[in-house]
């Protein structure tokens, strides 16, 4: 006898949004990327077809780290010293998006060079983020948004001690942005409308609610992201955003992933155990609905690819 | 599923007798529904409502224990489809498939067998070992029994073989794999002889369900379920609609917990598929490889999706040696919840520069929720150096607070009389350049 599959029906559904621009729409852009649009929860196909599967954008930054894995200097090699040439890479080896992160040392100059070097080496779309400190952050991104008018930009991170001078710019030059909120709901939903009230059309915020790496607090952000996309399948508006996440960043600052020598043999080979920590990292936020996952290294970005592929098999 | 007051109340007799020492049918209703009571204080209740009852007390996956001599794995039991709702309970069992062709048998299981990892103070370890039969299925079982105590899966579709096999686990609850529909009769029967749970396997839900009904016929409760997922959305969907039936509409046959084999389409694979699986609700998950770099991950992962959100994890508050501090290392001040602990110690390691992290008792919470709550201030924080005997292990007496309670530092001077009170960054990824820059 055939069974009758319970399916949840949603009121609400998460919003489609592209970033970048081809010249027709006022970039330079030869490819851009939607994402978003689902009216269920994560690749559950049988409920509705998914619109658009999560991307993988991979993280570069305006001068070489020197604070990175050497097992990521070894892939990226001298590309990492030219952010053109790694964006150029990043692309070859599967990205559809790519991330600039610029850093404190950079001048207004070397970050607006950078930003511009990239767009000019690769087709793909881009998000570019502030080194994090928001006086360096606001001085830094506001020049490189102003030059890069109309490409429809991720610009990051907004964060609730410092989104007003990124939101004001972005809604200037026709850019988005990305809603950065410490691994809680209600945190993540009052950015987004603070962001909003500043008059943010809703179709160019994108939400970052945090993660942890595996073993080092993943458990939090993935029932946050759980219950972000359901409040938002529920028809609260204000958490409707596609859900960017950083398991590179995270991954590659564990001690598993970072340290080779002295660490106790039953962590097993140093190099597949980084990659295996940055892809069960990413491949749990993919299960939790991330829409954007920001990785470092080609392997984890082949891996990651090749399963959302799968997921986007209806069954 | 549990039945509602009012659901309960439709079964009873609606008399009113107050035998049962309630003043009504619907206050007793009530109280069964908050399982409060039992069925058995009504003495009026008909043989139909009570078995009627019974089956919906019953949990809506059922219970697996497979049992070795000495060791067990429980799988089953679970209640919500998203952890934040409640909790996963039962982890899944991780087994390691060997084959019993395999002339390095014994040593393959017992290396396996020995595997340990420490995570957060836990050790972790594989549950047990899955046997194909592609050889001399008793003689490997022998063999594998003779160099672990985990439970046991015996893969294999001839019952005499299984039957025999199964003689020589004596007082073992081993898992068979897997009964389809040309063979269920033999292999229930030998599951049912030999107490062993068994795996059913079909190529669609409906055809699952039909065949698990069938299996119980025959008189074999325990079931563990192969939904047949050939890749990740088709095992995706089949978990989640398995799940959702039993939990949301008390779906009896497909109320076992599931079985996946991790590496069927490939090695390459293996660490996604079985990550994939763990998320999303396998009850047992084997792996092809014995290869600590995925098996570490994976346990922690494992770890990570089971803990219960309403209990955050807490370490020990203590003082923490990081990078083999000496005398004049520098005391770093932190709280006890994990997240916070795990951000800190992460950081100091990563500097390589060593010093000693004083944990206090925040009871569980991160320096900004417990300094608002109280939980974090500087009674405290000189209580822990006291208790914890931090002056005789330093000769430089120089802690460091957080930067989020930098207003405690007045306080904690006032505490600590000849301490150095320095305040230090807000954020742990803040920690590796103060410390190179600033405390050096």
């Amino acid at each position: 006898m055939p069974i009758e599959i319970p399916k949840d029906k949603w009121p609400g559904s998460i919003k489609a949004i592209t970033i970048g621009a081809t010249a027709a729409e006022g970039g330079t852009r030869t490819r851009t990327v939607t994402v978003g649009g689902q009216t269920t929860m994560p690749y559950l196909q049988y409920e509705a077809p998914t619109p658009h599967k999560s991307i993988i954008a991979i993280e570069i930054k305006s001068r070489k780290p020197e604070d990175w894995s050497a097992l990521l200097a070894e892939t990226w090699g001298a590309a990492m010293t030219d952010p053109a040439q790694w964006a150029q890479k990043a692309e070859e080896a599967g990205a559809d998006l790519i991330v600039l992160t610029l850093t404190v040392e950079d001048s207004v100059e070397d970050a607006v060079r950078a930003v511009k070097s990239v767009l000019a080496a690769t087709g793909l779309p881009i998000a570019v983020w502030g080194p994090g400190q928001a006086e360096k952050d606001n001085e830094l991104l506001v020049p490189v948004s102003e030059a890069t008018k109309g490409e429809k930009i991720l610009l990051g991170i907004c964060e609730d001690k410092n989104y007003r001078t990124i939101v004001a710019t972005a809604m200037a030059n026709g850019h988005l942005v990305q809603s950065r909120a410490p691994m809680d709901v209600n945190l993540s939903k009052q950015l987004n409308i603070l962001i909003s009230d500043m008059g943010m059309p809703k179709d160019r915020i994108i939400m970052d609610p945090t993660t942890g790496a595996l073993g080092y607090g993943i458990e939090y952000g993935y029932s946050v992201m759980e219950r972000l996309r359901l409040a938002a399948l529920q028809g609260d508006v204000m958490t409707q955003f596609p859900m960017l996440v950083t398991p590179g960043f995270e991954a590659w600052k564990t001690k598993e992933a970072k340290v080779g020598e002295g660490v106790p043999e039953a962590w097993g080979d140093w190099k597949n155990r980084s990659i295996n920590w940055e892809t069960l990292t990413a491949i749990a936020l993919v299960e939790s609905g991330a829409d954007i996952i920001v990785l470092r290294h080609p392997e984890t970005v082949k891996r990651i690819k090749e399963a959302i592929e799968e997921l986007m098999v209806a069954a | 599923m549990a039945l509602s007051g009012i659901q309960i109340y439709k079964m009873l007799p609606q008399t009113n007798c107050k035998e049962c020492g309630f003043p009504t049918c619907l206050a007793f209703a009530m109280k069964l529904a908050a399982k409060q009571v039992e069925l058995g204080s009504c003495p009026y209740v008909s043989e139909a409502s009570k078995k009627q009852l019974a089956e919906s007390a019953a949990p809506p996956i059922r219970l697996i224990t497979l049992k070795a001599n000495g060791t067990e794995v429980k799988v089953g039991n679970e209640v919500v489809m998203f952890r934040h709702e409640k909790t996963f309970y039962n982890k899944p069992g991780l087994f390691l498939r060997v084959k019993a062709s395999d002339p390095d048998l014994a040593k393959k299981v017992a290396q396996a067998d020995a595997y340990k990892v420490n995570y957060v103070g836990m050790d972790f370890t594989l549950d047990g070992f899955a046997i194909e039969a592609d050889g001399d299925l008793p003689a490997a079982v022998k063999a594998v029994r003779a160099v672990t105590k985990r439970p046991l899966m015996l893969i294999g579709s001839d019952a005499t073989l299984l039957d025999s096999s199964l003689s020589l686990l004596a007082g073992e609850s081993t898992l068979i794999y897997a009964a389809d529909s040309s063979n269920y009769e033999a292999l229930a029967d030998t599951a049912k002889k030999h107490k062993a749970a068994l795996v059913v396997k079909a190529d669609s839900l409906d055809a699952l369900a039909d065949l698990t009904q069938k299996v119980q016929a025959k008189g074999v409760e325990d079931m563990v379920l192969d939904l047949g997922g050939k890749n990740l959305g088709e095992w995706l969907t089949r978990s989640t609609q398995a799940l959702k039936l039993a939990l949301k509409a008390n779906f009896k046959p497909l109320g076992y917990p599931t079985i996946f084999f991790a590496a069927q389409n490939g090695l390459d694979k293996e660490a996604v598929y079985a990550a994939q699986a763990i998320s999303k609700y396998a009850g047992f998950v084997v792996l092809d490889t014995f290869a600590p770099e995925m098996i570490y991950p994976l346990l922690v992962l494992r770890e990570n999706i089971y803990t219960d959100p309403q209990k955050p994890i807490q370490v020990q508050p203590g003082i923490y040696e990081i990078n083999s501090p000496k005398p004049d290392s520098p005391v770093l001040v932190t709280t006890n919840f994990s997240i916070t602990y795990f951000s800190v110690a992460t950081e100091v390691e990563r500097t390589g520069l060593p010093a000693w992290l004083l944990v206090t008792d925040a009871e569980g919470m991160s320096v900004l929720t417990a300094w608002a709550a109280g939980k974090f201030d500087a009674e405290r924080i000189a209580k822990a150096i006291k208790s914890f005997n931090v002056a005789d292990k330093v000769s430089k007496k120089r802690i460091v607070l957080p930067g989020h309670v930098a207003v405690l530092s007045g306080e904690v001077e006032e505490e600590l009389a000849g301490w150095e009170i320095r305040v230090g960054p807000r954020e742990a990824v803040d920690l590796p350049a103060f410390m190179k820059q600033v405390l050096n």
